[in-house]
């Protein structure tokens, strides 16, 4: 991708330059030729000028059709992570970065990922307005506290780039900054191996019975959560949403914002005894349970990573940077 | 034309005396003065807090200076020059003096409402100091929510009171301008017989009047869930930011264009006075500034590519923004053939208004470059971003602002300022301005994050490069501060037309008398009228 907003970054610098060479020679050869002087003390009188004026307005605004297309062709690219993306939670608060692998580890102000492959980054903010920014990946994507957000990249080089916050974010915002290392995969592979092993769909299905969501969404008091990822939910008010990370999460915040259809709001809310990391492992734990029936799109069949693995003996939560 | 014939009458500046007739006039000549001595104090402040910036960037570490000071001192250098120098600079000092004049009339439609938006505008002024003296705002300009609201521990209500106040002088001014050239202009004065820089300030004007009250019902809504928990943008009061961001930028896109349409009126009239012949296209120049007026208010969404937007409304507001584009490209190409053939006199006025076409030509062009989405998502919030805005509103708005006060200096002042000196500073500006901010492209595409003070090394090349032109820029704005101040007393006497222009500001004395005109002018020929000669093989 980097390449690609290069190669229309050179475009456009290429057109504006002959633009530029254009407009500044025709000036500078018009002052130094048109000088009031002995001979020409008075200008000479104006033409006609609609032909000359039709032409300098339709042929920039043919001009300008080039790197719209173009850089709305590249930016509905970066917004489409493809299917097989690895996906990793980004949770940021002033002012640091906290990231959250399938595989279970968790780091702050690193990202270790592997080269060759897509990653797609689902984000939440804790407090105020942050941005993600790698500038190697030419990508950047704001965090909100409201919503997720997600972004997606593939290095393609091992090696170590910036990761810095693009949005301010108040006194330390120029020291919101963290590294991405992109490993090579048998590096990947040993660096997975260092840290806590317990996926954020396993931590999700901890929480999920230890807080008693089962006593209700497994018995049939609340909406059943098998499958139900990415699939739209008819709403007592007769609305349909689909059912992504950012309606997941408001249902567990604010449960009365959205009823479904055919059952009571009776869910307590649970903002204030769930923080954003555990949201992250709840709606991962949505994620992994379940067929999808229908075979979305959007969701696709759950990649094997984050699918249930026999829980590990150790209970391994907040992991260290290795 | 001028009245050398009757017992010379008193100027406007020297018709009565004393602080009370300054602070209690309703003569827009001697408000536009209050202005100008107003907004060069704010420029200074404003360009103070610039300097320690550039130190403090010249080395990566931060070391100069804590976080917090650093965030304080951006913020005020971003909200004092865009609220308080800017957006008033040349619609307030010369369009307030310029207005009536060109038109022919005796002052502004409402001259005590004119008074009346000085002061409204040094109470905002006054509110702002406070909130910088005593403790500082450290929101930047744009007051993202929920930062604005719930985050940071300055001085956020004053700071915002000061701009909410100061809103009220630009609605009123506009209003004032609006009025005016609706109504007040003399016998024969058609619209497409009014000087360029009239188009330019009526477009200005009606942004005005219709984006401030956006702005100030957003600024009492961030203030409101500041002091009352208001939820509205804070989602933990149940609020959305992005709709602050909406908001914001429904008024601050349009206010981009405040800060430069004036400056592309002021440039229309130094090339048609320095190669004395009509602008290229006339009419196209003129609608060109309607048009950008009217465009710059669907295009505010391409400040908001990464916030978290829907694709389809990005898609939108990036093809909108191209649009936009079309009628400032169409104003470049007619300066650009104004030159063709004239009679060209090469004067410092001149000299700025060719600075002012170079530079918002490469402000306008890298402002395409932010329109093309993908290249956007890459420099948004980078220096790419920072280079792009001080090309248009330094390169552009300051330069043109320079250019028309030493256009009009002989007219304001009745004075000549040293013709050597202006040139030499106007190349001082134009050297110092690139060597600025050009290298700020280029450390901005190669990634350095904007309102950073500690930031990696690598881009430290950058940074003193741009601290060195800032320096340079420093001489060049400090050198017609100080001959400009001499010629009030020292400069040779200007004529009522020292530059042989045409317009009615032309056809009385220098300074003109208290009531403008001793005779009322009547306008019986096109705009720009000068003698021209037949094409030469016709």
């Amino acid at each position: 991708m980097a390449g690609q907003v290069d190669a229309l970054f050179w475009f456009m610098f290429s057109v504006s330059a002959l633009i530029c060479l254009g407009v500044f020679g025709a000036m500078l050869v018009f002052v130094v030729r048109y000088q009031r002087r002995p001979g020409n003390e008075v200008a000479q009188r104006l033409g006609p000028t609609t032909r000359l004026e039709l032409s300098w307005t339709l042929i920039p605004l043919g001009l300008a059709l080039v790197p719209f297309v173009w850089g709305a062709k590249l930016y509905l690219d970066m917004a489409r992570p493809p299917d097989d993306a690895l996906e990793i939670y980004i949770v940021a608060k002033q002012w640091m970065w906290k990231a959250q692998h399938p595989e279970g580890q968790s780091e702050i102000d690193e990202l270790h990922i592997p080269v060759g492959r897509p990653v797609k980054l689902t984000m939440i903010s804790q407090d105020v307005i942050h941005s993600f920014y790698v500038p190697e990946f030419r990508i950047k994507a704001d965090l909100l506290p409201d919503r997720y957000t997600t972004t997606w990249f593939e290095a393609t080089r091992p090696g170590e780039y910036h990761l810095f916050c693009a949005e301010y974010c108040g006194t330390g915002h120029s020291r919101m900054t963290g590294r991405v290392i992109a490993l090579g995969p048998a590096e990947y592979a040993a660096w997975l191996q260092g840290g806590p092993t317990l996926s954020p769909a396993d931590q999700g299905r901890r929480l999920f019975q230890q807080l008693g969501c089962a006593a209700c969404h497994e018995t049939g008091l609340a909406p059943n959560l098998q499958g139900l990822f990415g699939q739209p939910v008819t709403l007592t008010t007769g609305q349909t949403v689909t059912a992504d990370e950012t309606y997941i999460r408001e249902s567990i915040l604010d449960p009365g914002a959205k009823i479904v259809a055919g059952y009571q709001p009776i869910m307590p809310s649970f903002a204030g005894r769930v923080n954003d990391e555990q949201l992250l492992q709840l709606i991962a734990y949505i994620k992994s349970i379940g067929p999808q029936p229908g075979g979305q799109p959007s969701g696709g069949p759950p990649p094997p990573g984050p699918a249930l693995t026999p829980l590990p003996t150790p209970a391994a939560t907040g992991g260290q940077a290795p | 034309m001028s009245a050398t014939t009757l017992p010379a009458p008193a100027s406007y500046a020297t018709v009565s005396y004393g602080l009370r007739s300054w602070l209690l006039t309703t003569d827009h000549k001697r408000i536009a003065i209050l202005y100008m001595i107003s907004i060069t104090v704010l420029f200074v402040i404003g360009g103070l807090a610039a300097t320690l910036m550039r130190v403090e960037l010249l080395t990566p570490g931060g070391r100069l200076m804590d976080d917090a000071t650093y965030n304080k001192l951006f913020s005020v250098h971003g909200i004092i020059m865009v609220f308080f120098f800017l957006i008033p600079s040349i619609p307030t000092v010369l369009g307030n003096f310029l207005v009536p004049l060109m038109i022919g009339a005796r002052d502004l439609a409402f001259p005590r409402l004119n008074l009346a938006s000085w002061y409204i505008f040094m109470l905002g002024a006054a509110f702002m100091l406070w909130a910088i003296f005593t403790g500082g705002i450290d929101t930047g300009w744009t007051f993202y929510t929920p930062f604005s609201t719930s985050s940071s521990t300055t001085k956020v209500v004053p700071a915002l009171l000061g701009i909410f106040i100061s809103g009220f002088s630009s609605i009123l001014t506009g209003l004032n301008f609006i009025v005016t050239i609706h109504r007040m202009r003399a016998p024969g004065l058609t619209w497409f017989r009014l000087p360029l820089f009239l188009w330019s300030l009526y477009a200005t004007s009606v942004i005005l009047v219709l984006a401030t009250p956006v702005l100030g019902m957003t600024l009492v809504l961030v203030a409101l869930e500041r002091v009352l928990h208001v939820g509205i943008f804070d989602p933990a009061l149940g609020g959305d930011p992005l709709l602050f961001q909406h908001m914001f930028w429904f008024y601050s896109h349009p206010a981009v264009y405040v800060m430069i349409l004036p400056g592309m009126g002021v440039t229309s009239e130094l090339i048609a006075a320095f190669t004395h012949r009509q602008v290229f296209g006339y009419r196209f120049v003129a609608l060109a500034s309607v048009a950008i007026a009217v465009l710059g208010f669907l295009v505010w969404g391409h400040h908001m590519f990464v916030a978290g937007m829907s694709v389809h409304a990005a898609l939108i507001f990036s093809i909108l923004s191209y649009l936009v584009a079309i009628p400032s490209a169409i104003k470049v190409f007619n300066w650009t053939a104004s030159l063709h053939r004239g009679a060209i006199s090469l004067d410092t006025p001149l000299l700025y208004a060719l600075g002012f076409v170079g530079l918002f030509t490469i402000g306008g062009l890298t402002g395409l470059f932010l329109a093309a989405l993908a290249i956007d998502v890459h420099v948004t919030d980078t220096y790419f971003v920072i280079a792009h805005f001080h090309y248009i509103m330094v390169g552009g708005m300051v330069m043109a602002y320079l250019g028309g006060l030493h256009y009009w200096w002989p007219k304001i002042t009745g004075r000549l300022y040293p013709e050597i000196w202006g040139k030499l500073a106007a190349l001082t500006v134009f050297l110092g301005f690139n060597l600025t901010f050009f290298p700020q492209y280029i450390m901005g595409y190669l990634g350095m994050p904007r309102r950073y003070h500690v930031y990696p090394a690598e881009f430290q090349v950058f940074h003193v490069l741009s601290t060195a032109g800032a320096s340079i820029l420093a001489v060049g704005y400090l050198l017609p501060l100080v001959y400009f101040l001499l010629s009030l007393w020292h400069g040779q006497q200007a004529t009522a037309n020292p530059w042989g222009a045409t317009g009615l500001e032309w056809q009385t004395s220098s300074p003109p008398p208290p009531h403008n005109f001793v005779d009322k002018p009547v306008v019986t020929s096109e705009p720009y009228n000068y003698p021209t000669r037949e094409p030469a093989h016709g």
